[in-house]
C-alpha cells in the first residue's frame, strides 16, 4: 500500500461528515453555507474556498486574528522582545519538533544549523565588521539558506545511521565543534566577537527591524514554516517519515528508502531552521559563539519539548513560555536566583505533563470537554 | 451547542491573555527610575555581583533619594554576552520605562548597548564596568557616558614598571576578546617604546578551562607572563601553570589581580606575591578619600553578608558611575526636561571627586582618570593584598599617541617580536 493509497483512504472516509460544523462566518461563509453537508459534493466553490472551510475551525480564526490584532494592542517591548522574539525561536524549535515529533529524531544541532545561516548572512551581507562582504540582501539571504540547508543535510546524512540516544550524542558533538570553529577561527567567524550591526534591510520604505515590520515578516514567515509542516506531514513523503519513525524495519520491507526520507527529513527542518536563524540574528542584530553555543543548543530542546512536540504549534507556544520566562522571572524573585523559576516551571511543566503545554491543554479538554485530545498527529483530523 | 462553549472558553482565555500584556505598561510615577545592568550569571557572576554593591553604595551614601525624588533601582542581569545584555536593557528601557542605564559590565556588551543607545535618544545610558576601546573610541553615541576609564588605560604604567623590574621579553597570555585586546595594548604601547619585546602572543578562549597547549608554548627566553585573565579563569591557569612546574614571574591585567584572585584559597597561593599589575584601584592606596570608601564599603556589605574583604574593580567602577549619575542629576536638580539636555551638559562638565581621584570626561564622553601600578604582598594577617607602587594622573584614552596614528587595538596590534 503506497503512502499516496493510504493518504486517499483516509481522506475519503468518514471523517469530513464526521466532523462538527464550524462557526459560520461572513465572507467564507456565502456560496458553501446552503449545501455544507459535505463540502465534497459542492463543485461550484473554487477549490481553495472549500479546502479552507473544511480546515479552519473558530480556534484558528481567533488565533489568527490574535496575532493579526497583537501589535496594535500591544506596547512595542512587547511585539519586538516578547512576540518577535518567541516567532523566529519558535521557528528554530519548529524545526525540531519536526524532526522529532514526525521523525523520531532528536538533533540537537538545530541551533547550529540556525546559526550557520547567521553567520552566512553576517559574513555575506553587510555589518559592523571588517570580515563581512557587504552583498545586497536578496543575494546574502538566498545562499545563507542554502548553505545551512546543505549542511543541514550532511548532519542528517551523518547521522541517520544511528538511533535514539546516539543521534543526540552526534549532533550534540557537531553542535559542540561548530561552536568552537566559530570562537576560534578569526578569518571568517571573527572570533569571540562575532558580527555586530547585522540588520535587516529596509525595503519600499519600510524598516523591516523596527517593532512592528519585524514582527509581521516573523509572523508571516513563522506561519508559513507552520503551514508548511502541517501540509507536508499530511503528504505522502510525510506520511511515510511517520512511518519510518514508527517503524523503519517494516518500511524498508514495503520498499521505502528509510535512509533518504530521513535525510530529507533533516533537510526540511534544516530550512525551516535555517529561516528562523536568519530572523533571530536579524533580531539581536549580532550573531556571536554564545549564540551557537550548548546552552542555545539545549534551550530549542527545552522550548520544542516545553511546547510539546506532537503538534508543529508546540515549539510556538513552548517559545512564548520561554522567551517571557527569561525576561521576568528576574521580577520575580531575588536578582541572584531567578534562574531558579525559569527551572523549576520547566521541571513542573515536563513532570506533569509529559507532553508538554500541548499535553496540558490536552488534559485540561478531556477533563471539561467532550471533545477529543488536540495532540495527535497522525490520524485524520488534524487538518 | 458544543461550539459556543469552546467558543466562549477561548475568548476567556484569550481576553486573559490580552490584559496581561495590557497591564505591561505602567505609568511613569515621581521616582527616578534607574536601571542597573550587571553580570549576575556566566563567568563574571561573582564580579558582577560585586558591581551591584558599588552602585547600591553610591545611592546609599545619598539617602536613597536626589533632588528631592526618590531613587528608584530597578536590576537586570547578563552573562556577559552582548545579545542578552541588549535584551535586558531593552527590557528596563522599553518595558520598565527606566531614565538612566548604568551597565553593563563587559566589553562586548558595552560596544552592542551604546549601539542600542543610540535607538533610545531619551534615556542617558552610563556605563558599568565594560572597557572595551570602540564603545567611545568609534562612532560614539552621544547618549553614552563612561566614566571609568577603559582596559588600555588601566594598564599606563605598567611598561615601565616591567623594565623597572627587569623584564625584557614578555610572553602575553590573555583572553580572545575586546577587553584583553585593550590591556594588551595599554601595556605594550609604553613597553615596546621604552625597548621591551613581546615575542609570542596568547589568546585563550574566554571561559576555557584547559590551558595545556598555551603553557606548552611558553619560550624558555622570556623574562616574565603578562596574564590578562579574569576571575575563575586566572584561577584555572594558576593552577595549571604551578602544576606544570612554571616558575616565570607574572604580571597581570587589571582584573586578574582583583579580589576574586587575592580570595583564592588554593595551596600555592603564595607564588602570587611579586606579581605586578596596573588598574584603577588599590587596596592598600593612602588616600583618605579612598579609606572612607572603603569603610564604608565594609560596614554597608561586610564579608559573612557576600561582601569581599575589600571592594574589588567591579565595585569601584559601578560605584563611579553610579555616583556620575546622581552627582550629575543633583546638580540639574532632577531636571530631566527636554530629552535630558541639561542633564547630559552637566555630565559632561562634571569634575567627579573620586576616592582615588578627580575624574573628567573628553569629547566622546570618555572618562579621563588616575591609574594605579600595583604588587601584591602579603599583610600581617596572611591575607594577599596589594601595594602601591606608582600612581598615573590624567591618563588619556589615545595614550599619548596623536589621534590620527591611534588604532584600536587586536590581536594583531600593536606588535614588537
Amino acid at each position: 500500500m503506497s503512502a499516496a493509497y493510504w493518504r486517499r483512504a483516509m481522506n475519503t472516509g468518514l471523517a469530513a461528515a464526521a466532523r462538527p460544523l464550524p462557526l459560520p462566518r461572513a465572507g467564507v461563509a456565502a456560496p458553501v453555507a446552503a449545501a455544507a453537508v459535505d463540502p465534497y459534493a459542492d463543485s461550484d466553490a473554487p477549490r481553495w474556498l472549500r479546502f479552507l472551510w473544511r480546515h479552519l475551525a473558530a480556534r484558528h480564526v481567533f488565533v489568527l486574528a490574535f496575532v493579526l490584532a497583537f501589535p496594535f494592542v500591544a506596547t512595542s517591548f512587547f511585539t519586538f522582545q516578547i512576540a518577535a522574539q518567541s516567532l523566529a525561536l519558535g521557528l528554530i524549535a519548529l524545526s525540531l519538533t519536526f524532526l522529532g515529533g514526525y521523525g523520531g529524531m532528536v538533533s540537537l544541532a538545530q541551533m547550529t544549523v540556525a546559526g550557520i545561516a547567521g553567520y552566512v548572512v553576517s559574513i555575506l551581507g553587510a555589518s559592523a565588521t571588517e570580515v563581512s562582504l557587504g552583498w545586497p540582501w536578496w543575494a546574502a539571504v538566498p545562499f545563507a539558506l542554502a548553505i545551512a540547508t546543505a549542511c543541514a543535510t550532511l548532519i542528517g546524512w551523518l547521522s541517520v545511521r544511528t538511533e535514539g540516544i546516539y543521534t543526540i550524542m552526534i549532533t550534540l558533538a557537531i553542535g559542540v565543534a561548530f561552536y568552537y570553529l566559530a570562537l576560534q577561527n578569526y578569518s571568517l567567524f571573527n572570533g569571540f566577537q562575532g558580527f555586530q550591526k547585522v540588520y535587516p534591510p529596509t525595503l519600499l520604505g519600510v524598516d523591516w527591524r523596527s517593532p512592528m515590520p519585524f514582527y509581521f515578516l516573523c509572523l508571516a514567515l513563522s506561519l508559513a514554516g507552520y503551514l508548511w509542516v502541517k501540509w507536508l506531514v499530511r503528504s505522502p513523503f510525510g506520511i511515510a517519515l511517520q512511518g519510518v519513525r514508527d517503524n523503519p524495519r517494516r518500511m524498508a520491507a514495503l520498499g521505502f528508502h528509510v535512509t533518504a526520507h530521513r535525510v530529507a527529513a533533516y533537510a526540511v527542518a534544516g530550512l525551516i531552521a535555517a529561516v528562523g536563524g536568519v530572523l533571530f540574528t536579524w533580531y539581536n542584530g549580532l550573531i556571536s559563539p554564545n549564540s551557537v553555543g550548548t546552552g542555545w543548543l539545549i534551550n530549542v530542546l527545552v522550548i520544542a519539548v516545553l511546547g510539546g512536540m506532537r503538534h508543529p504549534i508546540g515549539a510556538f507556544l513552548g517559545a512564548v513560555v520561554f522567551v517571557l520566562l527569561q525576561t521576568f522571572a528576574i521580577d520575580i524573585i531575588d536578582r541572584e536566583r531567578f534562574n531558579l523559576v525559569i527551572g523549576v516551571v520547566f521541571l513542573a511543566i515536563v513532570l506533569f505533563s509529559p507532553d508538554g503545554l500541548l499535553g496540558l491543554w490536552a488534559k485540561l479538554r478531556s477533563r471539561f470537554g467532550p471533545q477529543q485530545a488536540l495532540t495527535s498527529p497522525t490520524p485524520r483530523r488534524q487538518a | 451547542m458544543r461550539v459556543t462553549k469552546r467558543f466562549v472558553v477561548r475568548s476567556l482565555l484569550s481576553a486573559a491573555a490580552a490584559m496581561a500584556v495590557a497591564g505591561g505598561a505602567w505609568a511613569q510615577g515621581a521616582p527616578i527610575k534607574i536601571g542597573l545592568l550587571a553580570t549576575l550569571e556566566g563567568p563574571f557572576a561573582a564580579g558582577g555581583a560585586d558591581g551591584m554593591r558599588g552602585a547600591e553604595l553610591a545611592v546609599m551614601q545619598r539617602g536613597g533619594t536626589v533632588a528631592g525624588r526618590r531613587i528608584e533601582i530597578i536590576k537586570a542581569s547578563s552573562n556577559a554576552n552582548p545579545d542578552v545584555a541588549v535584551n535586558a536593557v531593552r527590557k528596563l528601557v522599553e518595558q520598565d520605562k527606566v531614565d538612566i542605564v548604568v551597565g553593563p559590565l563587559s566589553g562586548s556588551e558595552g560596544i552592542a548597548v551604546k549601539n542600542y543607545s543610540k535607538t533610545q535618544p531619551q534615556v542617558t545610558f552610563i556605563n558599568g564596568g565594560s572597557g572595551a576601546q570602540a564603545t567611545t573610541l568609534v562612532d560614539p553615541s552621544p547618549n553614552f557616558f563612561r566614566f571609568n576609564t577603559e582596559g588600555a588605560q588601566w594598564m599606563v604604567g605598567l611598561g615601565k614598571a616591567a623594565i623597572d623590574k627587569g623584564y625584557k621579553r614578555v610572553m602575553v597570555i590573555a583572553e580572545d576578546y575586546a577587553f584583553p585586546y585593550s590591556q594588551v595594548q595599554g601595556f605594550m604601547a609604553e613597553f615596546c617604546r621604552l625597548g621591551g619585546k613581546v615575542p609570542v602572543k596568547a589568546w585563550v578562549p574566554l571561559g576555557g578551562k584547559d590551558y595545556a597547549s598555551t603553557i606548552a608554548r611558553i619560550p624558555k627566553d622570556v623574562d616574565a607572563l603578562l596574564v590578562v585573565l579574569g576571575g575563575a579563569d586566572a584561577v584555572n591557569f594558576l593552577n595549571q601553570y604551578e602544576a606544570a612546574g612554571g616558575d616565570k614571574p607574572m604580571m597581570g591585567g587589571s582584573i586578574t589581580v582583583s579580589q576574586d584572585v587575592l580570595n583564592y584559597r588554593g595551596k600555592r597561593r603564595d607564588s602570587l606575591v611579586g606579581t605586578i599589575s596596573a588598574g584603577p584601584l588599590a587596596d592598600s592606596f593612602d588616600g583618605a578619600d579612598w579609606r572612607a570608601f572603603v569603610a564604608d564599603y565594609k560596614k554597608n556589605f561586610p564579608v559573612d553578608k557576600g561582601g569581599f574583604p575589600s571592594p574589588s574593580l567591579f565595585a569601584l567602577v559601578y560605584y563611579t558611575n553610579m555616583k556620575a549619575a546622581l552627582d550629575g542629576l543633583d546638580a540639574v536638580r532632577g531636571d530631566l526636561a527636554n530629552n535630558h539636555a541639561r542633564y547630559r551638559d552637566s555630565l559632561s562638565k562634571l569634575e567627579l571627586k573620586m576616592p582615588t581621584g578627580t575624574v573628567r570626561l573628553d569629547s566622546n564622553r570618555q572618562a579621563i582618570g588616575t591609574t594605579f601600578v600595583t604588587e601584591v604582598v602579603k599583610d600581617s594577617k596572611g591575607e594577599l593584598t596589594t601595594r602601591v607602587l606608582r600612581k598615573v594622573d590624567n591618563v588619556e584614552q589615545l595614550l599619548g599617541i596623536p589621534r590620527d596614528q591611534f588604532k584600536i587595538g587586536t590581536r594583531d596590534e600593536p606588535s614588537c617580536p
